[in-house]
């Protein structure tokens, strides 16, 4: 077993992947994780809407990706690639896109895998992400990424898994340090900035998942990406980065508690 | 997806059904999560409106189509449950009014929509049941691979560890607290010489040895209580075929997850050898090579547990102190090889000899032994069996030996001493032992020891003390037994001790000619003793008085002598003839065992000289008749015998005829005689009679300070 991972399946305490799964409408998930779902739910009606909210923006910010020329992706934090997965986003624009998927949770990486049968293009790996380079080790193992080349690094909805004891800016060094220039990043991550108190009380309920989150500020989100140059708009409440339509941003674009933003690596001048 | 391109029939209206397309697709937007963007969604919701219109159309009529949007609706992911309500309740209100053209509405277009309605619900409801069941399924199925997998890693983690438990050359079991062995690998078993089976029947109790350490059992206890989490210890296994194992243990304990004991878990590893070698090297660290016996270290070690453990009873402790008489002499003549096997010999006699006793015989270096006897027994017997053990003849190579040795003997109860103690008090008794000869035992004396000791003192102080000028001289008349005048003084010194008083000469002058110290003290009466002298010659110049100062042999033998004596005259001025040297028949005839060089050289010099306690030693007449001797002091015992206070008669007779004799012969060779030991007005009149010249004593006077003989002199002037 790798260091930091379960050692058991306790199908008797929810899972993040499967919480997040049911919000999406899916039913890869079971009663322990629908009824803190609900009970979530019933606190921050925002909160399904929030999730749904994320993987539109990871959605909108794979396909700047894909316009960019990216064609392979190392997805960390998947949880459970229901529907609107990157693979199928990125292979329904091109056939020969590549995506790793990492998760911490043995199961979404067991149901993935399932998922990911023959698809020859994907790979999945369980992992930590406070490990990064045993993320990176295996990624290179798989033989799927080239890190010569430019790649996505997709961190939606996970960096705010990982408390400030364990150093997100370290790891985010770590995986911003392996990629080839023209590389991009991609994060979302929950803020308490502009948020009603229920929202910051809700977060507090996910401790009941393995996972705690870590509610940061704009600057510390900007912060992750570094050295890299960040895309208009900036790093922003998630509705608002590059909507598909004017219509799609209501008025009140704060109420999903989460940042989103790209940044790319451009080669140094010189 | 869904079916984009399908042609749009001319009799639906191209803008409505559009308008329709948009505001669904905008309301399942807005109601749930759609995994496409908003113009896929439009474009998708499209084609679907347009198959509706088409269903609702055809003839014959059958509400298929709407099953199949209703399946592909959940396919595309739209399965919000208010999206479905609002799809249905849509195609009930505005579908035909916005989608279907006025004119082309059938006649049982209210049945065909419900039944429309029907359809895609149904074809909806049995899509998302599929979905559901194969979405469970598949979660399920992959949290039960997930946990195959933690298994099978736990297994295949497991079957390392059992690997190393089962091949580890170390000896790993387990037990629970109550002791039971529970596993044990194959090296445990075997270092046990047990199978693995036999051992698990078996309580760690039940492995107990007599020897294991102090307190072992107890830290045992601790570990099973949880006061302790690990221990180490060397402990004695007995193996199943009764043989022993030294290993090297190490105790851990395992709790559960609450902190409540639960196994104990043993490593063992067989130190037998190493421990084995230990033992030999702490064999060979106290014993003696040569022969085997325990050496001083372990002699010091076990007096130390006598000691210690006999402290608080009242008992006594015994040591006797063998040191062999002339070893060395053996040794020279007979080559070091015999004398280390008469050693060998001597070391195996002792233990032999003591052994059944249980006393300890311990070689303390060179040919010295030592007996610690234990237990109150008489140590003087069991010198005196050593001393026979010693004593019997021994054959040595092709050499027969007579071998004695001394033993000093120390016993004493074990409370009042210390090992330091009992020893040296040991070593000064053999001494005492070889002081008095060979092949004795002497017992130690505390008031012999003390006055040794004080001796020993008095010795160490008297270098200082003739620089402090802590000596003193008296002085004691020589008187003419014919008129009674006094003719000389002899000159005696006196010790003012800063702390003892005024001490006599038989306490000191010995240890000071020990130690040589006589010659500088002597040359410091001599040169004292001439000036007063010559004080008293200046001032009385007729009384012609005549010092008499002795010459101890060391100093007689002194090749300086000659030149200290002329110097001491020269300084102080003092006629030679006025001086008297008394030397012992010993001084006399020297070291060398012919009369002294000096003699003559002295009588040159014109000084007296007179032969003290004459009678006592070896008197060689016809020495005597040849040296240049003026006068013969007759030693105190002669004088003693005629006292005549009648208790013996006869014996009385017998010295006075030794003293008349004597004097005949003296006056024979023309030498003075003086009488010493003068006690009584009786003794005086004899020895007058007896025709003798001097006589020295308490009657005529006792030593007294230089001050009472000036002040005689002057009497007698007067």
């Amino acid at each position: 077993m790798p260091d930091g991972l379960p050692t058991e399946i306790d199908l008797t305490r929810p899972s993040a992947a499967r919480v997040y799964d049911y919000f999406l409408g899916g039913a890869h998930n079971f009663e322990i994780d629908r009824q803190l779902a609900e009970q979530i739910a019933s606190m921050t009606p925002n909160l399904a809407a929030t999730m749904r909210s994320g993987r539109e923006f990871l959605r909108r910010a794979v396909r700047v990706l894909l316009d960019a020329g990216i064609d392979q992706f190392l997805d960390i934090g998947s949880g459970i690639p229901t529907v609107g997965n990157v693979h199928e986003v990125a292979q329904a624009a091109n056939p020969k896109a590549r995506v790793v998927y990492v998760d911490i949770d043995p199961v979404a990486v067991a149901h993935s895998r399932e998922l990911l049968a023959g698809n020859d293009l994907t790979g999945v790996i369980h992992a930590d992400l406070r490990e990064p380079e045993r993320i990176l080790a295996e990624t290179r193992q798989l033989g799927l990424i080239d890190f010569s080349r430019p790649m996505g690094i997709l961190l939606a909805g996970v960096v705010h898994f990982v408390p400030d004891a364990d150093h997100p800016d370290a790891i985010l060094a770590t995986l911003r340090a392996a990629a080839a220039p023209g590389s991009f990043l991609v994060i979302s991550h929950s803020t308490f900035e502009d948020q009603p108190q229920e929202m910051l009380d809700a977060q507090r309920l996910s401790a009941r998942t393995d996972t705690e989150i870590a509610l940061r500020s704009r600057a510390q989100v900007t912060g992750f990406f570094g050295d890299w140059t960040v895309l208009e708009p900036g790093v922003v409440h998630m509705p608002l980065w590059r909507p598909d339509s004017p219509s799609d941003v209501d008025e009140h674009p704060e109420r999903f508690g989460a940042f989103g933003g790209v940044a790319r690596y451009d080669q140094p001048a010189g | 997806m869904a079916a984009v391109g399908d042609p749009i029939g001319a009799d639906v209206g191209r803008g409505g059904a559009e308008g329709y397309a948009a505001d669904w697709a905008r309301a399942v937007r807005r109601l749930g999560f759609v995994p496409l963007s908003a113009a896929e969604t439009e474009r998708l919701l499209l084609a679907h409106t347009v198959r509706l219109a088409q269903a609702v159309r055809t003839e014959p009529f059958t509400a298929r189509p709407a099953e199949e949007v209703g399946r592909a609706l959940v396919e595309a992911h739209l399965t919000e449950p208010r999206a479905l309500e609002w799809s249905l309740r849509a195609l009930g209100t505005d579908f035909p009014r916005r989608v279907l053209a006025a004119d082309g509405w059938p006649a049982d277009l209210t049945e065909r929509i419900a039944a429309v309605q029907g359809g895609l619900a149904a074809g909806y409801a049995r899509a998302l049941r599929d979905r559901t069941f194969a979405q469970q399924e598949r979660i399920a199925r992959s949290a039960w691979q997930a946990r195959d997998e933690v298994e099978q890693a736990l297994r295949d983690s497991e079957a390392r560890f059992r690997a190393v438990f089962t091949g580890a050359a170390i000896g790993i079991g387990i037990a629970g607290v109550d002791g039971q062995i529970i596993d044990v690998n194959q090296a445990f078993a075997d270092m046990l010489g047990y199978s693995i089976e036999e051992l698990c029947r078996i309580n760690v109790a039940a492995l107990f040895h007599a020897d294991d350490a102090a307190g072992m059992w107890e830290l045992y206890q601790q570990l099973i209580e949880g006061k302790q989490d690990a221990a180490r210890v060397e402990k004695r296994y007995h193996r199943k075929d009764g043989s022993v194992v030294w290993t090297d243990l190490a105790v851990s304990l395992i709790r559960h997850d609450d902190g409540r004991p639960r196994f104990t878990v043993a490593m063992i590893e067989d130190i037998t050898e190493r421990y084995e070698l230990q033992q030999r090297l702490r064999f060979q660290a106290l014993h003696d090579p040569l022969t085997g016996l325990p050496n001083r270290t372990l002699f010091f070690e076990t007096l130390g547990r006598v000691l210690d453990a006999a402290a608080a009873a009242d008992r006594r402790v015994g040591v006797c102190f063998l040191d062999l008489d002339g070893f060395k002499a053996i040794n020279d003549s007979l080559g070091h090889d015999l004398g280390d096997r008469l050693l060998v010999m001597i070391g195996r006699r002792l233990a032999e000899c003591v052994a059944d006793h249980g006393h300890l015989v311990a070689r303390m270096g060179g040919d010295e032994f030592v007996i610690l006897v234990d237990g109150g027994e008489d140590a003087v017997a069991v010198a005196k069996t050593a001393l026979a053990a010693v004593a019997a003849p021994v054959h040595v190579g092709d050499q027969q030996l007579a071998v004695s040795a001394s033993v000093g003997i120390v016993e004493c109860p074990v409370a009042e001493t210390s090992a330091s103690e009992l020893m040296k008090a040991a070593d000064t008794t053999l001494y005492w032992a070889k002081a008095a000869g060979r092949g004795r035992w002497a017992v130690y004396d505390p008031e012999r020891s003390a006055r040794d000791m004080a001796r020993a003192a008095l010795v160490a102080g008297l270098p200082a003390a003739l620089e402090r000028g802590e000596f003193v001289l008296h002085y004691q008349p020589i008187v003419s037994l014919l008129e009674g005048r006094m003719l000389a003084v002899e000159a005696l010194v006196r010790w003012k001790h800063p702390e003892l008083g005024l001490i006599g000469p038989d306490r000191f002058i010995g240890l000071a000619e020990e130690t040589g110290l006589i010659v500088g003290l002597g040359e410091w009466v001599l040169r004292t003793a001439c000036r007063d002298a010559e004080r008293w010659w200046r001032e009385f110049p007729d009384a012609r008085l005549v010092v008499s100062v002795n010459l101890a042999a060391r100093q007689a033998d002194d090749p300086a002598i000659v030149d200290t004596v002329a110097d001491a005259l020269a300084t102080s001025g003092l006629p030679e003839e006025l001086l008297q040297l008394e030397l012992t028949e010993s001084a006399v005839m020297g070291s060398a065992g012919e009369p002294l060089r000096s003699l003559h050289r002295l009588a040159d010099l014109g000084v007296r000289l007179a032969v003290d306690d004459f009678g006592t030693g070896y008197s060689n007449l016809a020495y005597l008749r040849r040296l240049p001797i003026h006068c013969l002091k007759l030693a105190g015992p002669f004088v003693e015998g005629i006292r005549a206070d009648g208790t013996d008669v006869a014996a009385d007779h017998r010295d006075e005829r030794i003293v008349d004799a004597l004097v005949r012969l003296a006056h024979a060779l023309e030498l003075w005689v003086t009488a010493e030991a003068v006690e009584t007005g009786v003794q005086a009149e004899r020895l007058r009679a007896l025709r003798c010249d001097t006589g020295q004593g308490r009657y005529f006077g006792a030593p007294s300070p230089a001050e009472t003989i000036t002040a005689r002199l002057r009497g007698g002037a007067a």
